[in-house]
């Protein structure tokens, strides 16, 4: 397995402490990312999914703690390296990212191209002229000018500052990219010219990449494999043409209603009643129980495990053997809404 | 008839150099044409989407047709009045028949009130009715909105989810017994799972209540879910406009193919192949008279960026898009 997997992720919890209880943000997620691949999170607001990323990446705040049975990368169990190890051998240089305010991570004082020189020279012994010249490369992976290497970020647009972020992520060949949302609030052209660009680099150079956004539509072109989260935990996984042909969990069924498609113009939307769980305190059962019109007294009581359902394909849900009446009654709004 | 007409409408900021620039590089002010020269027409029970990116003119149209902001040239007219000649009185009724729905629903409400404040302070403000009338009508819009009053109306914003934030916003609006709604973006703030919902309302409250909207989204795959006719902006522009279907299903503007093109789908199996466009939208400071898209347009030659054509307001309900080159770019295409 280890040859096909780059990151294996097993059992991952984390918890921040807050004035009114533990928030478990993510409880028990296990994961796996393959060679070559761009594997989807999705998920609403407060589902986890940049929790996740941080507690992986050991950029949590003070008060959140991160648990995990094992996380190895390239084989390598880096679960138990220690922070400042964990920094110098594995951030940026293994494994980078590509924040979620992007647009906000650059240094306002200082230029563009320097940031990213100095990000390559505090990580590798090369000299200013050569960290240059590997810099000038990267502005023309992600289409920007090497002139602009000069400009400060406020001279940026939003897109250009997202496309040097990612200059910035690809500056040490890191073998698997992060990207946190990484077109969120960007318009929709600029949005198409960095998702063409990430494909383009995709098929350039061999990292792989972890795509988080809330995004359905992004999710479904960019990724192979996609699994979805749901109140700190992942609830389905499959590779993205089985999650939206054959979608098992009723979360995922009821996102698919809800997401509104410009191919697909009188289609009628369908919303899934209810809120998010505030994730406060210990749970019992399901946690999309209470929005679930499928749930049955099993789901209140019992948290489901993940089965699989297909190659590639697992589900927590207690009624996964029914997938068939469920996928019916799912595309009717009296289902939800009565 | 037409219940709003915006003829020729345009609206223009000064930027005026600060004291630094004007001694040494003796600055003159410069001109931000944020809207340049629109005409739009919304009918009574039509719900119009205006799509565009970020700095095309939407809000400060929206602004205009609210009477928030008087436009620098061309008229506003609501229902054959132009809203730049009422008299205060008229105003005030007019600022009972056009309300908005604004885009962030944990900015526009005020913390320190409780949800029926929120509700009945139009109302009250306008004396609308007496305030055992206003309690009734507040309460009744509040179910209408899906918000129990038995459960709401002593609630205060921090205790509500956004989308229950949101459902107040419209609430507020609705509760003025409008003919025209602006609905400025009123759904970027929510989760995926409840936008279906609110979307969902506001179509039935239109139909239930006979309001006209005005919805302003940068999501077109949104504007086609609700939208009846589309209109298109760039940067100032209005680019193109017709019946929703048309627009999306058969672009005319270069703008607007690309810009219906780049939007991503909710399929894993579609294959999209959106033309490329260069660049980013710029900021419309004392831009060129001609179409401001020709700068980045794959079609454009001289002539665009010298004239602009305006739409034709004398066909309000045709689709119609505004470039010189639609006839050799559809021979292009065939």
């Amino acid at each position: 397995m280890t040859d096909t997997n780059l990151l294996s992720v097993a059992n991952l919890s984390v918890g921040y402490s807050t004035s009114q209880g533990v928030v478990n943000a993510v409880s028990d997620v296990s994961f796996d990312v393959r060679r070559n691949e761009v594997f989807g999170i999705a998920g609403e607001s407060g589902c986890g999914k940049s929790t996740l990323i941080r507690a992986l990446l050991r950029l949590l705040s003070n008060n959140g703690v991160s648990t995990a049975t094992s996380i190895t990368y390239e084989g390598e169990d880096i679960n138990s390296f220690s922070d400042d190890k964990f920094r110098d051998a594995i951030l940026w240089k293994r494994i980078s990212l590509v924040p979620q305010s992007a647009m906000n991570s650059l240094n306002p004082v200082y230029r563009v191209g320097d940031q990213v020189i100095e990000a390559i020279r505090a990580h590798r012994s090369v000299s200013r002229s050569e960290a240059r010249e590997r810099v000038e490369f990267l502005f023309d992976v992600v289409g920007l000018q090497p002139e602009l290497m000069r400009s400060y970020p406020h001279e940026f647009s939003g897109g250009m500052r997202q496309r040097a972020m990612i200059a910035m992520s690809l500056a040490l060949d890191p073998g698997l990219i992060i990207m946190d949302e990484p077109t969120t609030g960007l318009d929709v052209l600029v949005q198409e010219q960095i998702l063409r660009r990430v494909r383009e680099i995709r098929a350039e150079v061999s990292s792989s990449i972890i795509l988080i956004t809330h995004d359905i539509a992004v999710i479904a072109e960019m990724s192979d494999r996609i699994s979805i989260m749901y109140g700190g935990k992942i609830v389905e996984s499959a590779t993205a043409i089985d999650l939206f042909e054959s979608p098992f969990h009723p979360y995922t069924l009821g996102l698919k209603n809800a997401f509104p498609s410009i191919s697909v113009m009188d289609n009628e939307l369908i919303s899934i009643p209810g809120t998010p769980p505030a994730l406060i305190g210990e749970e019992s059962g399901c946690l999309f129980e209470p929005r679930c019109p499928f749930s049955d007294a099993t789901c209140a009581q019992i948290l489901p495990q993940s089965h699989s359902v297909g190659e590639m394909h697992q589900v927590s849900c207690h009624r996964h053997t029914d997938v068939t009446e469920l996928r019916e009654k799912a595309s009717k709004k009296s289902t939800w809404h009565c | 008839m037409a219940l709003l007409e915006l003829n020729n409408v345009s609206r223009h900021f000064e930027l005026r150099p600060g004291v630094v620039e004007r001694v040494l590089r003796g600055g003159k002010t410069r001109v931000i044409k944020a809207v340049e020269a629109i005409n739009l027409s919304v009918a009574k029970d039509e719900i119009l989407g205006i799509a565009g990116e970020s700095g095309c003119g939407k809000s400060t149209t929206c602004s205009m047709v609210a009477g928030l902001l008087p436009p620098s040239s061309g008229e506003v007219l609501y229902r054959d009045r132009n809203v730049g000649e009422m008299t205060s009185s008229e105003l005030n009724d007019h600022r009972r028949r056009v309300q908005m729905i604004f885009q962030d629903p944990y900015e526009s409400l005020n913390p320190r009130f409780r949800v029926s404040d929120i509700v009945s302070e139009g109302p009250r403000a306008l004396r609308l009715w007496g305030e055992r009338e206003i309690e009734e009508q507040v309460a009744a819009m509040l179910a209408g909105v899906g918000l129990p009053a038995g459960k709401y109306w002593d609630r205060y914003p921090h205790e509500l989810s956004g989308g229950e934030r949101q459902r107040v916003g419209i609430a507020s609006a609705l509760v003025m017994k409008p003919e025209l709604v602006v609905a400025d973006e009123p759904l970027s703030m929510l989760d995926v799972s409840i936008r279906a919902g609110i979307l969902d309302l506001l179509k039935e409250l239109s139909r239930q209540r006979n309001f006209a909207c005005i919805y302003v989204s940068h999501d077109l795959s949104i504007l086609a879910n609700i939208a009846d006719r589309l209109l298109i902006m760039y940067l100032g522009q209005a680019v193109e406009v017709g019946s929703v279907h048309d627009v999306i299903k058969n672009p005319k503007h270069p703008y607007t193919r690309a810009l219906i093109s780049a939007v991503p789908v909710p399929d894993p199996r579609v294959k999209r192949s959106p033309p490329k466009i260069v660049g980013e939208i710029s900021r419309p400071v004392d831009p060129p008279p001609g179409c401001r898209f020709a700068s980045r347009c794959p079609h454009a030659d001289q002539s665009c960026s010298e004239v602009f054509i305006k739409l034709d307001t004398n066909s309000p309900l045709a689709h119609q898009a505004a470039c010189h080159r639609l006839e050799q770019i559809n021979s292009e295409a065939t």
